[in-house]
C-alpha cells in the first residue's frame, strides 16, 4: 500500500494524529485563553466532522488493515477500518464536534487547569477514543484504553483543588484499572496461545474448551462492564461525571461509555468464536437490572448532573438488553431477530451519544450562568435563557423517548425485537420475554418522569433564587454547539431510515444477516422491521400532522372567535403570600418513587421533635452497594495490605537479610 | 385455535381462579376476601361442573355439588359471622407491601407454568393446560398466607390453598376418589370450626390477632 | 388516493367532533344513575363555545411553552384518533403509528401537560403534574403490556393487522384477553381521570389530578385542553372495542358499509359509555397513594394476560 492513498483509514489516522498535534499545540500559550478557544477548538471540532464523513464513507466499504511502525520494535501497532469501527468513529466524531464548539465557549481562564493543558488532555481524549475504534491489536487497544483512562482522569480532576472532586477521580481511576486488568485478561484468554496479540490471530484461535469460552466472555463483561457503568461496577458514575467539567461529563457519557460497548461487540461477535446461548440471557438481565436501578436513582437525585449520570447509567443498561437478546438469538441461530436487536441497540447507543450530550451542555450553561448545581436552587430559566431552554426541550423529549424524536426509534426497535419472537426453543426463556419487555416499559415510563422532573425544575416555574432572576442565556460558541447536537436529535428522530440501511451493513458484519431489505420495503418514509403489516412507524408523518393540526387549530381560533390574552396574577386560593418555595421540589418530585421502590434505596432520615431546640429535617438516599460491595472489598484489602505491610521494617539490615534469604534459598533448590 | 368450545371454557374458568387469586393477594378488606373465596368457590364447581358434562364422569357431579355447597354456602357464610362476633372487618396488614408481594407471585407464576409444562404433555385429560394454573393459584394462596399478618387472612389462604389442590386434581385426573374427598370435605369443615374456637382463644389471651403476638411463646 | 384522504378525513372528523357527544352521554348517565337532573346531552359543545368566546388569562410569568401547550397536545389527540380505526381500518395515517407508537403519542401528550403545569409555579401546578407523572409511569407500561396480548395473538403491533385478525377468526374465549380487557378498562379508568383515581368533576385542589394541571388554564386554552381530553376518553373506548369486540369495523374505501358501521360504532359506544358511568358511580375515588396499586394490579394483569397466551394458546 502507498505510503498516503486517500482511503477513509488513512485519514482517520491523520485525524487522530491531527488531535494529538493540536493538544500539543496548546502548550506553546498555556495561558492564553483566545488562543485555544477561537483557534484550537474549533479546528478540533471541524476535524471530527471530516473523521465522521471518513467513517461514514468507510461504512460501505470493504475492511481496511494497515500496520503502523510505531510502539515497540517487535510489536507494531495493527490498525482496522470496519463497518462495527466505522459506525462507532461517526459517532464520536459527530457528537466531539459539537461537544468542541460548545467548550469553546465554554472554556473559561482563572479556573484551576490551564487553557492549554485542558486542550492538551481534551484531544488526547479524543484521539486515544479514536484510537480503541481503529486498534486491531490488543497492545494498540490497551495503550489508547489507558490513555483514554489517564486523560479523562485529568480532565475530570481540573478542579483540583476541591477535595470531592480529587476522591471522585481516584474513585474513577481505581475502577477504571481494575476493568483494564480484567480486559487484558479477556485478550490473554482470547489468544489462547496463538502467539500474537493481533486480533486477527484472536479470530483465528477456537477455544480450548466452552469453559475457556466463558469465562473468555466474562471478564470481557467484567472488563468493558467497569467503564461502562455495569452494575455493580457502576459506582465512579454518578462520582466523577458531576465533578468534571459539563464539556467533559458530555463526551464521557455520550462517548466514553461507547468504548466500552465497542470493546463487548468486538469480543462477542468479532473475536470470540463460540456462541452460548446463556451469555445473552446473562447480558440481558443485567442490562434490566441497570437500567431499572438507574431510572430509580435518578429519580431521587437532586443534583442535575448526579440525575444525568445516573439516566447513563439506565440507558447503558437499555443497550446491554439489545446486545444481550442478539448474542441469545444469534446463539438459537435466529439471525435476522440478531440483526433488529442489535439495530436497535447501536441506534440506542448513537441517540444516547445525542441528547445526552446536548443534556450535559444543557446543565454547563445553567451552571455558568447561575453557579448552581443543586436543583433545589433553581427554577424559571425558561424566561432568562430562552435559547438554552428551548434546545434542553428536544433534548428532554428526546431522552424520555417520545415520538417523533430519536430516543423513540431505538426503544420501537428494540419493543420490536422483544415481541415479533416467533418462540424460543427454551420454554423458561419464552416466558421471561414478556417479564423483561414489561420491565423494559417500566423503565421507559420512569425515564419520562425523571425528565420531566429535571426539565421542570430547573426551567419552568418561579425562580427559587433571586439571583437567578439575572442569569444570561448562552454565548455564540455554546449556541451554535447546542444547536448542532440538537438538530442530530430531530434529524436522528424524523429519518431513521438512512440510518438503519447504514447500521445493515454493520450487522452482516457481525451477525450475518441485516434487516435492511424489509425497512426499505415501504420506502424511505416507513420503518417496518419484519413487514408492513406487522409494524410500522413513520415519524416524519408524525411531525408533520401534529405541526399542520397545530397551524390549523391556531388559524381556526384566531379566524372564528379572537386572540386576546390578558395578564393576572396566578391563582392562590385566597392565600396571598405564594412564595417560589412553595413550588415543587426536586425532593417532592422524588417522593412518590421513594415511597414505591423503597426497598432498593439506603434511606437514612432525621425527622424533628417536637421538642428540638432548631429542628430540621434531612434525607439521604444511599447506594447500597456501596455498603454491601465496596466497603467490605476496601476494607479486606486494608487489612491484606496491612499484613504485608508488615514485612516493612523500615531497616536496611532487614532488606539486606530478605534479598540474602532469597540467594541462598535459590542456590539451595534450583540446581 | 380451534379448541372445542368446552376446553376454551374450561381455560377461560382457570384464569378467572388465577384472577382471583390474585385478587385476593391485593386485597385489603377481610370482608372483600370471604366474599373472593366464595367466588373461587363458584368457579370450582363451575368448571367440576362442566368438566362433568364433557366427558360424561357422574361421580364430579357429586363433587360440583358438595363443593358448591361447602366452598360457596356453608364456609363463607361461617367466616362471615366468625368476623362479625370478632370485630374486625376491616383493615388487613401486610408483612410486605402489596406491590411487591404481586410481584413475587408473578415470579411463582412463572415458575409453575414451566413447572406444569412437561407433565400437562404427558396428560390425557382436556383440561391439562390448566395444571399450571392450579399450581400457580397454590403457591399464590400460600404466599397469602406468609404474607399477612393477622390470623384469619391466614386461615382464607390455607382454604384457597385447598381449593387449588382441587383443581389440579379435576384437571389431571378428573378429580379424586368419593371417599378422599368426603374426607377432605369433612377435614375442612372441622378444621374451619377449630380455627374459629382458636381465634377467640387468641383473642382472649393476647387481646389481638396479631400473630406477632404468638412469638412471645418462645424459649428466652 | 382521494378516496383513501376522504376516508381518513371522515374517521378523524367524526372522532374529533363526536368526543364532546360521548362525554355529554357520560355525564347525563352518571347523572340518571344518581338521581340528578341530568345537564343535557349537547352540554360540553355549549361549554367549548363559551370558553372559545372568552379572553384569555394568563399569569405574569407564563412562558410560551405555557401558550403552545394546547395546541400540540390537541394536536396529538387528532393524530391519536387518525390512528386508532374507530370506524374503518387501512387508512393511510395508520401505517405511520403502531400500538407502541399509540401509546408514545399519549406519552408526549402527557409531558406536554405536566410540562406545562410545572410552569406556573405555584404549588398546585407542581402538585398535579407530579401525581399525574405518577399515575402515568404504571398507566403507560400497563397500557404496553395490554396492547402486546393482542399483538401476541396476532403476531403483529400494527392496530389495523391486531382488528382484521381478531375480528376475522370464529369466536373464541380467549382468556388472555379475558385478563388484558379487564386491565385495560383500569387503565383507561386511570389515563382518563376517572373515579376511581381521580374525580373529573371535582375542583377541591388536594383532591384533583387532571383538574390540578389545567388549573391555570382559561378560554380557548382551556376549551382545547378540555377537547382534547375529550378525544382521549373517546379514543381509549375505541381502542377498547377495536380490540376486544372488534365486529363491524370495514375496511377504507367501502363506502356502502360505512353508515352500517358508524352505526354500530355508536352503539358499541352508547354501551361503553353506559358502562362507564356505571362503574364511576359504585366506585369511590382511592387515596392518591392507592393508586399506584391499583395500576399496579392492571400491569400485572397484563404481564399475566401474556404468560397466559404463551401457556394456554400457543
Amino acid at each position: 500500500m502507498p505510503w498516503f492513498e486517500f482511503i477513509p483509514l488513512n485519514i482517520v489516522i491523520g485525524i487522530i494524529l491531527f488531535w494529538i498535534a493540536l493538544g500539543v499545540a496548546g502548550l506553546i500559550a498555556p495561558s492564553n485563553l483566545r488562543y485555544v478557544t477561537h483557534a484550537l477548538l474549533p479546528v478540533g471540532a471541524v476535524a471530527g466532522v471530516v473523521l465522521a464523513a471518513a467513517a461514514f464513507a468507510a461504512m460501505t466499504q470493504d475492511a481496511a488493515v494497515r500496520v503502523l511502525p510505531l510502539g515497540l520494535p517487535d510489536l507494531p501497532f495493527h490498525l482496522r477500518l470496519d463497518a462495527l469501527s466505522a459506525f462507532f468513529l461517526a459517532m464520536l466524531g459527530l457528537a466531539s464536534a459539537g461537544v468542541s464548539v460548545f467548550y469553546s465557549g465554554y472554556l473559561r481562564a482563572g479556573e484551576d487547569n490551564s487553557p492549554g493543558l485542558t486542550c492538551l488532555q481534551f484531544h488526547l481524549f479524543l484521539a486515544s477514543m479514536a484510537a480503541i475504534f481503529v486498534a486491531d491489536d490488543g497492545y494498540l487497544f490497551m495503550v489508547a484504553w489507558e490513555t483514554m483512562a489517564l486523560s479523562s482522569y485529568f480532565l475530570v480532576t481540573s478542579n483540583h483543588r476541591d477535595a470531592v472532586t480529587r476522591s471522585a477521580g481516584f474513585l474513577y481511576l481505581l475502577i477504571a484499572h481494575v476493568g483494564a486488568i480484567g480486559i487484558l485478561l479477556c485478550f490473554g484468554v482470547l489468544q489462547g496461545g496463538g502467539g500474537d496479540y493481533t486480533f486477527a490471530t484472536m479470530r483465528l484461535v477456537e477455544p480450548a474448551s466452552q469453559a475457556w469460552a466463558t469465562v473468555a466472555y466474562l471478564l470481557a463483561l467484567f472488563g468493558f462492564g467497569a467503564k461502562a457503568g455495569l452494575l455493580p461496577l457502576h459506582v465512579w458514575l454518578p462520582e466523577a461525571h458531576p465533578a468534571a467539567p459539563s464539556p467533559v461529563s458530555a463526551l464521557m457519557s455520550g462517548v466514553m461509555l461507547k468504548t466500552a460497548i465497542y470493546g463487548l461487540l468486538r469480543v462477542t461477535f468479532d473475536l470470540l468464536n463460540a456462541q452460548v446461548w446463556w451469555w445473552g440471557v446473562l447480558t440481558l438481565a443485567l442490562g434490566l437490572v441497570t437500567a431499572l436501578f438507574g431510572v430509580l436513582f435518578a429519580a431521587v437525585q437532586t443534583d442535575m448532573k448526579r440525575l444525568l449520570a445516573y439516566s447513563s447509567i439506565e440507558n447503558i443498561g437499555i443497550v446491554l438488553i439489545g446486545i444481550g437478546l442478539a448474542v441469545t438469538f444469534r446463539a438459537f441461530d435466529m439471525h435476522a431477530l440478531a440483526a433488529l436487536a442489535l439495530v436497535a441497540a447501536l441506534y440506542h447507543c448513537i441517540n444516547h451519544a445525542f441528547f445526552k450530550c446536548l443534556l450535559f451542555l444543557v446543565t454547563g450553561s445553567v451552571l455558568h450562568a447561575t453557579n448552581e448545581r443543586s436543583l433545589g436552587r433553581l427554577g424559571g430559566l425558561i424566561h432568562s435563557m430562552p435559547v438554552v431552554a428551548w434546545l434542553a426541550l428536544i433534548g428532554t423529549l428526546a431522552i424520555a423517548g417520545l415520538p417523533p424524536l430519536n430516543g423513540f426509534v431505538s426503544e420501537w426497535l428494540l419493543l420490536q425485537a422483544f415481541l415479533l419472537t416467533p418462540g424460543l426453543p427454551n420454554s423458561y426463556l419464552n416466558m421471561l420475554v414478556p417479564v423483561a419487555a414489561a420491565a423494559l416499559a417500566l423503565t421507559f415510563a420512569l425515564s419520562g418522569y425523571v425528565m420531566v422532573k429535571f426539565y421542570g425544575v430547573v426551567f419552568l416555574g418561579q425562580p427559587r433564587e433571586e439571583k437567578l432572576k439575572a442569569a444570561h442565556d448562552a454565548g455564540g460558541f455554546e449556541r451554535v454547539g447546542l444547536l448542532w447536537l440538537a438538530v442530530g436529535c430531530v434529524l436522528l428522530g424524523v429519518l431513521p431510515v438512512p440510518i438503519i440501511l447504514q447500521l445493515g451493513t454493520v450487522t452482516t458484519q457481525l451477525v450475518g444477516a441485516s434487516i435492511g431489505d424489509s425497512v426499505v420495503a415501504s420506502g424511505w418514509l416507513f420503518i417496518t422491521p419484519i413487514a408492513p403489516e406487522r409494524a410500522s412507524y413513520s415519524p416524519l408523518i408524525f411531525l408533520l400532522v401534529i405541526a399542520a393540526v397545530v397551524l390549523l387549530v391556531f388559524l381556526l381560533v384566531r379566524g372564528f372567535y379572537h386572540g386576546r390574552v390578558r395578564r393576572g396574577a396566578a391563582w392562590d386560593c385566597g392565600f396571598p403570600l405564594q412564595t417560589a418555595r412553595m413550588q415543587d421540589t426536586a425532593e417532592g418530585f422524588g417522593q412518590p418513587i421513594k415511597q414505591i421502590f423503597e426497598l432498593f434505596f439506603r434511606i437514612e432520615r432525621h425527622v424533628p421533635t417536637p421538642f428540638d431546640r432548631a429542628p430540621y429535617y434531612q434525607s439521604r438516599t444511599e447506594d447500597r452497594l456501596w455498603y454491601w460491595l465496596y466497603l467490605p472489598v476496601s476494607r479486606a484489602a486494608e487489612r491484606l495490605s496491612g499484613w504485608i505491610g508488615v514485612l516493612q521494617r523500615g531497616r536496611i539490615h532487614i532488606y539486606l537479610i530478605y534479598s540474602f534469604a532469597t540467594l541462598i534459598l535459590l542456590l539451595a533448590f534450583a540446581r | 385455535m380451534s379448541l372445542p368450545f368446552s376446553a376454551q371454557l374450561i381455560n377461560l374458568m382457570a384464569s378467572l381462579l388465577l384472577l382471583i387469586a390474585f385478587a385476593m393477594l391485593s386485597q385489603r378488606r377481610i370482608l372483600s376476601l370471604i366474599y373472593l373465596f366464595a367466588w373461587q368457590g363458584a368457579v370450582l364447581s363451575a368448571n367440576t361442573l362442566i368438566v362433568a358434562w364433557t366427558t360424561g364422569q357422574p361421580h364430579l357431579y357429586y363433587s360440583a355439588l358438595i363443593t358448591f355447597a361447602l366452598k360457596v354456602v356453608a364456609l363463607p357464610w361461617l367466616l362471615h359471622r366468625l368476623i362479625i362476633r370478632l370485630n374486625i372487618k376491616w383493615d388487613v396488614e401486610t408483612l410486605i407491601n402489596i406491590p411487591t408481594t404481586m410481584l413475587i407471585g408473578i415470579g411463582l407464576v412463572i415458575f409453575s407454568f414451566n413447572l406444569a409444562l412437561p407433565i400437562s404433555q404427558w396428560a390425557e385429560t382436556i383440561t391439562r393446560s390448566t395444571l399450571g394454573i392450579a399450581i400457580a393459584s397454590v403457591l399464590l394462596s400460600f404466599l397469602m398466607m406468609i404474607t399477612r399478618r393477622k390470623a384469619v387472612p391466614q386461615v382464607i389462604g390455607f382454604l384457597a390453598m385447598e381449593n387449588g389442590l382441587f383443581f389440579a386434581a379435576t384437571s389431571t385426573t378428573y378429580g379424586m376418589p368419593m371417599v378422599v374427598e368426603l374426607g377432605i370435605a369433612l377435614d375442612v369443615l372441622v378444621g374451619t370450626f377449630i380455627f374459629g374456637i382458636f381465634f377467640f382463644q387468641i383473642r382472649e389471651t393476647f387481646d389481638s390477632l396479631d400473630i406477632r403476638n404468638l412469638e412471645k411463646l418462645k424459649e428466652d | 388516493m382521494i378516496e383513501a384522504i376522504l376516508s381518513q378525513l371522515f374517521q378523524t372528523l367524526l372522532a374529533v367532533l363526536l368526543a364532546p357527544l360521548m362525554l355529554g352521554w357520560i355525564n347525563n348517565c352518571r347523572a340518571w344513575l344518581q338521581n340528578k337532573s341530568a345537564p343535557g346531552l349537547l352540554q360540553p359543545y355549549r361549554t367549548l363555545r363559551k370558553l372559545f368566546h372568552k379572553d384569555a388569562v394568563l399569569a405574569h410569568n407564563a412562558s410560551s411553552l405555557f401558550r403552545m401547550a394546547p395546541y400540540i397536545i390537541f394536536g396529538c389527540m387528532v393524530l391519536a384518533a387518525s390512528i386508532v380505526p374507530v370506524v374503518e381500518t387501512n387508512l393511510p395515517f395508520a401505517y405511520a403509528a403502531d400500538a407502541i407508537a399509540l401509546v408514545g403519542v399519549f406519552a408526549l401528550a402527557r409531558v406536554f401537560m405536566a410540562l406545562a403545569a410545572m410552569d406556573i409555579g405555584t404549588a398546585f401546578g407542581s402538585l398535579g403534574a407530579r401525581r399525574e407523572m405518577l399515575v402515568a409511569f404504571l398507566a403507560e407500561p400497563a397500557l404496553l403490556m395490554v396492547l402486546f396480548t393482542p399483538a401476541l395473538i396476532s403476531q403483529s403491533t400494527s392496530l389495523n393487522t391486531m382488528v382484521a385478525t381478531l375480528g376475522q377468526r370464529e369466536f373464541a374465549l380467549f382468556p388472555s384477553l379475558a385478563y388484558a380487557a379487564v386491565a385495560f378498562v383500569m387503565v383507561l379508568l386511570a389515563e382518563n381521570a376517572r373515579i376511581p383515581i381521580d374525580n373529573p368533576a371535582t375542583h377541591l385542589e388536594l383532591t384533583m389530578i387532571h383538574e390540578a394541571m389545567i388549573l391555570e388554564y382559561s378560554a380557548r386554552h382551556l376549551a382545547l385542553m378540555e377537547w382534547a381530553a375529550a378525544i382521549k376518553l373517546m379514543i381509549y373506548c375505541a381502542i377498547g372495542i377495536a380490540l376486544f369486540m372488534p365486529w363491524g369495523i370495514v375496511a377504507a374505501g367501502s363506502w356502502p358499509l360505512l353508515p352500517v358501521a358508524t352505526l354500530v360504532l355508536a352503539a358499541k359506544l352508547l354501551v361503553a359509555g353506559g358502562g362507564l358511568a356505571v362503574l364511576e358511580t359504585v366506585s369511590a375515588k382511592m387515596r392518591i397513594f392507592r393508586a399506584p396499586e391499583f395500576l399496579g394490579m392492571a400491569f400485572l394483569l397484563g404481564v399475566l394476560g401474556m404468560l397466559t397466551h404463551f401457556l394456554l394458546e400457543r
